[in-house]
């Protein structure tokens, strides 16, 4: 095992008196799949906030190339090399596809105020960018809403490969997805692995989790219950804790039909 | 075809159409229409709603609304004529402190909206109120009217005008120079929408903001700009109005913001923001300018104007919606 890129250690954190995230330990090496499974409302979408920037955590340690750090926004996490793709907030649908692909990163000319984009050079690296990774879009300038979600998720991943991510947070990328389109998001998400990026993929899927995962976290209630690598842990056991577990066992009791 | 619908899917394609239509439509009924002077004058009109619509256009694409835009013109204007006349200082004093009077309110009203997360539409229209009330209260209680005083004698009015208000005549035609600052002002928003980082960013914070922060794109800046660019535009104007007229009625300019707002929409701006562009606001301003006179060519009642502006509106919405379902799909 390489040493970890991004490693948290006894993570909380509490909105005012509310606690939505406990004592969560997780760690992600290069060219590793860490997967977070858990159920709405387990913690998962805190979990991102806290690793990607957009929420500070107010307990434990996050260490990054083992410094300690503490993020008050999103950029500081991805001047580390921590890049987020939320999977509703991918992209702006509106905007061309070359717009997007370089929003919050432009290539510009110039000093300001006539600092300009370098537009054609810009489009160019989009398109070869993107075909590099399998997708071929009709015309660069399309509006990026007309692409298909997966297509859309694939241009994000891409977008933050490009511009030098070293782990990849992604947030249910397959979770509105078909069983196709997912297959596309999963070969992606494998490839930005043997391209030696860490990758913590969010997802309530335990099937998509096994075939790419190599160490598993299951949240609950913002804590952690279940923890292990590839080979300490079977599809039927990460099936079965998602399902609910014991719970799933006590409702069965309850509800009690024969087999 | 997908070229076709590209073309059609531009934010000013429909209202080009209807400047075409409306145009040739005046030219057929009003035959004081036709004339190098009237053209002119209808460029005029155009540019005095035209300079602010850049702006509020901006704005808008930004994804915000600004309903102060249309009294803050009277208010800086009246700051400056008041604060001279009152204090006997350079005009170009009172202009510079009109400035930074309207660069505040822009500041404020963009930091209420992005601190509070109260939409821009209830902020806007809380400062609207101020400054009207603002204006009648104070220009009251420094002139015992409601208009200001004639400040043409103080120093800086002269240079001031030139600036703000002159115009030059060739033969029948008069070109205010307002006209030469609007397109001025359409010509830097075009080149900053479409070429330049901030455009960028203008048409991501308004089409996706929580898409737009995730990237790393200052949203609450490049927001707070964009009121401030309103702001600006409104001291121009404002500017124009007090060295063409001298004196100011405290009680004008309630209902602008709405005719800027106007020609935005007009002008293929998305009301919800994240699509629009500088050429559509200029044809939608051009729009207003070319109906507002030209029904007075025509020897109509002048009031049926505000019932043209609305059917335009409807009619602007309708065409744009349809478009954009057509070219950009169903997820957009």
């Amino acid at each position: 095992m390489s040493d970890p890129l991004v490693q948290l250690t006894g993570v909380g954190k509490s909105y005012g008196p509310i606690r939505a995230l406990y004592d969560v330990d997780l760690r992600v090496g290069a060219g590793e799949v860490t997967c977070v499974l858990g159920d709405n409302g387990a913690g998962k979408s805190t979990l991102i906030k806290v690793i990607s920037g957009l929420h500070p955590h107010t307990s434990g340690s996050l260490r990054v190339d083992g410094a300690e750090r503490r993020f008050s926004s999103p950029r500081e996490a991805l001047d580390l090399g921590i890049a987020t793709v939320y999977q509703d907030l991918a992209v702006v649908p509106l905007m061309e596809v070359w717009r997007n692909f370089f929003l919050g990163s432009e290539l510009v000319a110039g000093r300001f105020p006539l600092a300009r984009m370098r537009i054609r050079e810009m489009r160019r690296i989009a398109d070869q960018e993107l075909r590099k990774m399998g997708i071929v879009v009709a015309d660069i300038d399309q509006p990026i809403g007309t692409l298909s979600g997966g297509q859309r998720q694939c241009v994000a991943i891409a977008r933050a490969v490009y511009f030098g991510a070293r782990v990849l947070i992604l947030d249910e990328p397959t979770a509105a997805l078909g069983v196709k389109q997912s297959g596309v998001v999963l070969r992606y998400i494998a490839a930005a692995r043997d391209a030696g990026l860490g990758v913590v993929f969010i997802t309530h899927n335990p099937q998509h989790a096994y075939l790419v995962g190599d160490h598993f976290v299951i949240l609950k209630r913002g804590a952690a219950v279940l923890d292990a690598a590839r080979g300490r842990v079977t599809l039927d056991e990460l099936t079965t804790q998602m399902a609910g577990g014991d719970e799933l066992a006590e409702l069965s009791r309850e509800l009690g039909r024969p087999a | 075809m997908r070229r076709t619908l590209r073309l059609l899917a531009r934010p000013e394609a429909g209202a080009l159409a209807a400047a075409v239509v409306i145009f040739v439509f005046f030219l057929a009924v009003a035959p004081s229409f036709r004339s190098l002077a009237a053209f002119c004058t209808v460029l005029y009109q155009s540019s005095t709603i035209g300079i602010v619509a850049v702006g509020v256009g901006l704005l808008m694409i930004g994804g915000e609304f600004d309903l102060s835009a249309g009294v803050i013109t009277i208010s800086a204007g009246l700051v400056n004529s008041m604060f001279c006349w009152y204090f006997g200082v350079n005009m170009w004093v009172g202009a510079a402190l009109s400035l930074l009077f309207c660069l505040a309110v822009g500041f404020l009203n963009g930091w209420l909206v992005m601190r509070t997360g109260i939409p821009s539409f209830l902020v806007t229209l809380g400062t609207f109120f101020v400054l009207q009330g603002a204006n009648l209260g104070v220009t009251k209680l420094v002139t015992g009217s409601v208009s200001s005083r004639d400040v043409s004698a103080i120093d800086g009015f002269d240079s001031l005008r030139a600036v703000f208000a002159s115009s030059t005549t060739a033969g029948a035609a008069t070109i205010w120079i307002t006209v030469l600052w609007w397109v001025l002002f359409a010509g830097v928003a075009g080149w900053t929408l479409q070429l330049t980082r901030i455009g960028n960013w203008i048409y991501a914070v308004g089409g996706s903001a929580g898409s737009a922060r995730a990237v790393g794109v200052p949203v609450v800046r490049t927001k707070i700009g964009l009121f401030m660019v309103v702001s600006f535009l409104g001291w121009f104007v404002g500017m124009h109005l007090l060295y063409r007229f001298n004196t100011l009625q405290a009680g004008n300019g309630v209902g602008n913001e709405f005719l800027y707002i106007i020609a935005a929409v007009v002008g293929g701006t998305l009301l919800t923001g994240g699509f629009g562009n500088a050429s559509g606001v200029a044809i939608g301003a051009f729009i207003f300018g070319m109906t507002s006179l030209g029904i007075v060519y025509a020897g109509w009642d002048p009031n049926w104007f505000k019932a043209f502006l609305g059917v335009m509106l409807l009619l602007a919405v309708l065409v744009n919606t349809y478009v954009r379902r057509l070219s950009a799909g169903k997820a957009a």
